[in-house]
């Protein structure tokens, strides 16, 4: 089921008439299928975009489209949708079983076949041995994995979960984003997956859609999103560590960070610019103009990441990361080239990329 | 550990409440088990009468309780009370209370007027009642002369057990609807709405979302309020003086709606020799009676509650 955003605005409006823009005139066209990171910081919106998405909340206006249906204003029963809440709302007083039976018995299948779809749903998540368990005697990602198979057993069109992993600790976070991985595959169903990390996002969707201040960024696969990103925001968002900002300048083609060229662009106007390099972007190299004092060395490894100060300003340092076979000591001098694909420029005033 | 020098200053804190107590709640309580042993105790000298100390007996007081003429109108106006306003004034409570909890314009205002019986003495409201309930000039009367019924003589002179029962049962379910109200809506408010929301998008019928999602969360306000409806309903008294006055029944049929605490007051009225005794058995029956069905409501709720 192909979901497609037209516009989708969403004011709320606060008791004292404030108004608060949630989500400003969003676009999206989401793939049949496909498994879809939501992604932005706390308080982007990705929430009321998901909610707006499942009919718990009217958008304040614009479209939304599963298919060629309009379901702007269909209710919530009747999207066909899974949702998985942030804490899962899993009803506390029922067994694992009612809990996945309950949507069914909801439109009236008959007890057998409800009982029969719920342990089939249940072996698919790997929860089949506790469905006479409370949710209070489950672990987080036990529970999780209840309100997936709740979510699914009636057979959505679409799947949303809201930040589903926010309550697991690192490893069993991990564990449980290669399951969704694996369920989404396995059901095929489409898929809304919504985060604020961003390595989560990046590792399970097929494609992302970063969101900032309600406003849409960019969309896009990830390994593309990270290598091509339109704006600062969205470079700064992706990739840990984060990718380090300078001041600089173009000149006649030439980028130039304090002084020294270190790359090119077509665009021929001088501007100010800020140069945006990852921290893998750094090349060790025997002879080059762009020489730099090593602060300090973090061994972590395979990878080696030097703290190294800022050109434009002694006072502040930044990351880059080498492979750990050179051999380099705080205090060395480093001659250092960067890789053109980890190179970008911005507009300074706009944050826009400069092609 | 706590040092023991702080232990003074602690009993010293608590001396009010414990003297308070202890004056009023726990000297009586064992008082009334002791008389209810004594033999013909004479509440002027204090002692059993024509002696200087205390003869006791087993059952003799008891037995005085449970032959008194008065008794059998007694357990089954409070048999009535409990089993009739208890149920219906818990479903009528809740009722309320989810539709209050659900409206958003004027709630405030009607939570007020809900609770505004639990403020208003019990007395003042009985006779409000009593008025209410008139059978010359009280609304029901008029209400139902709308619908060509004749007038009932309610609580007057000549009212029938039922007629009677019934105006006291509408009342009872009223004044106790206030803080059941109360209690229910508190509970209802720190439900997660999420429940609600997820119960949305599964297309759970009505019905279903408030048989078995808002009572289950509910219920351990439901136990709460149940037990304690029971008890206050098993020591109904007040409820009956401000209805029909201190007679317990329309004019001409004294005790007509008696309950049990109202045997206890009886007995003391009388004063006669040993009828403390008889007012002390009483409590004490009424206390294992209570008793009794409290276990019971909470084994119940112990299979059916989830806290
Ligand atoms: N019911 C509401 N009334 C008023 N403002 C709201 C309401 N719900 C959300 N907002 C505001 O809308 C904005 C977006 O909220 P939203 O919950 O969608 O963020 P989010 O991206 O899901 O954040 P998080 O990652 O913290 O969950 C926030 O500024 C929030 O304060
Ligand atoms: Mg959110």
């Amino acid at each position: 089921m192909e979901i497609k955003l037209q516009s989708l605005t969403k004011v709320f409006v606060a008791k004292d008439k404030k108004e608060t823009v949630a989500v400003n005139n969003m676009d999206i066209t989401i793939p049949s299928g496909k498994l879809i990171g939501l992604l932005g910081p706390s308080g982007c919106g990705k929430s009321t975009t998901l909610y707006m998405i499942a009919g718990l909340l009217e958008p304040t206006a614009g479209k939304i489209y599963f298919g060629d249906e309009d379901v702007t204003n269909t209710p919530p029963e009747l999207r066909g949708i899974g949702l998985v809440f942030q804490n899962y709302a899993l009803y506390p007083h029922m067994t694992v079983a009612q809990n996945i039976m309950f949507p069914l018995e909801n439109i009236k299948v008959p007890k057998a076949e409800a009982l029969e779809r719920a342990q089939e749903m249940a072996d698919l998540v790997g929860i089949g041995e506790l469905m006479n368990r409370k949710p209070k005697e489950l672990s987080g990602g036990q529970q999780q994995r209840v309100a997936i198979a709740r979510a699914l057993v009636k057979k959505p069109r679409v799947l949303l979960l809201d930040e589903p992993l926010s309550n697991l600790d690192a490893r069993l976070r991990l564990q449980t984003r290669e399951e969704i991985k694996r369920i989404q595959r396995e059901t095929g169903i489409t898929t809304i997956f919504v985060t604020h990390d961003q390595e989560e996002a990046m590792s399970i969707s097929d494609e992302i859609v970063l969101m900032e201040a309600g406003i849409k960024q960019q969309v896009g696969v990830p390994q593309d999103v990270y290598d091509q990103p339109d704006n600062l925001f969205v470079a700064k968002f992706l990739g840990t560590p984060p990718i380090n900002t300078f001041a600089g300048k173009l000149e006649a083609g030439k980028i130039m960070l304090a002084g020294h060229n270190i790359g090119k662009v077509e665009s021929k106007t001088n501007q100010e610019v800020l140069i945006g390099i990852r921290p893998e972007g750094f090349n060790v190299v025997e002879k080059s103009k762009l020489s730099l004092p090593i602060y300090m060395v973090e061994t972590i490894g395979r990878d080696t990441a030097l703290i190294i100060k800022d050109p434009n300003d002694e006072a502040k340092t930044f990351r880059a990361i080498v492979d750990s076979s050179h051999r380099i000591k705080p205090g060395d001098t480093v001659n250092f080239a960067i890789k053109p694909d980890k190179l970008y420029v911005f507009n300074k005033d706009t944050g826009e990329l400069v092609k | 550990m706590i040092e023991s020098k702080n232990n003074l200053k602690a009993w010293l804190y608590l001396a009010p409440a414990l003297i308070l107590l202890g004056l009023f709640t726990f000297y009586p309580l064992f008082n009334a088990f002791f008389l209810a042993f004594v033999k013909d105790f004479n509440s002027i000298t204090r002692s059993t009468h024509g002696m200087d100390g205390y003869a006791f007996v087993l059952f003799d007081n008891f037995s005085r309780v449970f032959k008194s003429p008065d008794f059998g109108q007694a357990v089954k106006n409070t048999a009535v009370i409990m089993l009739v306003s208890v149920p219906a004034s818990i479903i009528t409570a809740l009722v309320i209370s989810v539709a209050l909890n659900s409206i958003k314009r004027f709630q405030g205002f009607l939570q007020t007027v809900f609770f505004l019986p639990y403020v208003t003495n019990s007395i003042a409201i009985g006779m409000t009642f009593a008025f209410i309930f008139h059978s010359d000039y009280g609304l029901v009367n008029m209400f139902l002369g709308w619908f060509g019924v004749n007038p009932i003589t309610w609580v007057g002179p000549g009212a029938s057990w039922e007629a009677g029962m019934t105006a006291l049962l509408i009342y009872t379910v009223w004044g106790g609807l206030a803080f059941k109200i109360l209690v229910f809506l508190s509970g209802l408010q720190s439900i997660d709405k999420q429940y609600y929301d997820a119960a949305k998008i599964d297309a759970t019928p009505r019905g279903r979302v408030f048989s078995k999602i808002t009572v289950p969360l509910l219920s351990p306000m439901i136990a709460y309020i149940t037990i304690t409806s029971f008890i206050g309903a098993a020591k109904a008294y007040s409820t009956i003086i401000g209805m029909f006055g201190a007679s317990l029944g329309p004019e001409g049929n004294a005790n007509a709606f008696i309950t049990f605490v109202g045997l206890i007051y009886d007995a003391l009225e009388k004063g006669t020799i040993g009828a403390y005794s008889v007012a002390a058995s009483a409590a004490i029956v009424l206390f294992l009676f209570t008793f009794m069905f409290t276990l019971i409501n909470m084994w119940v709720s112990k299979k059916r509650v989830h806290y």
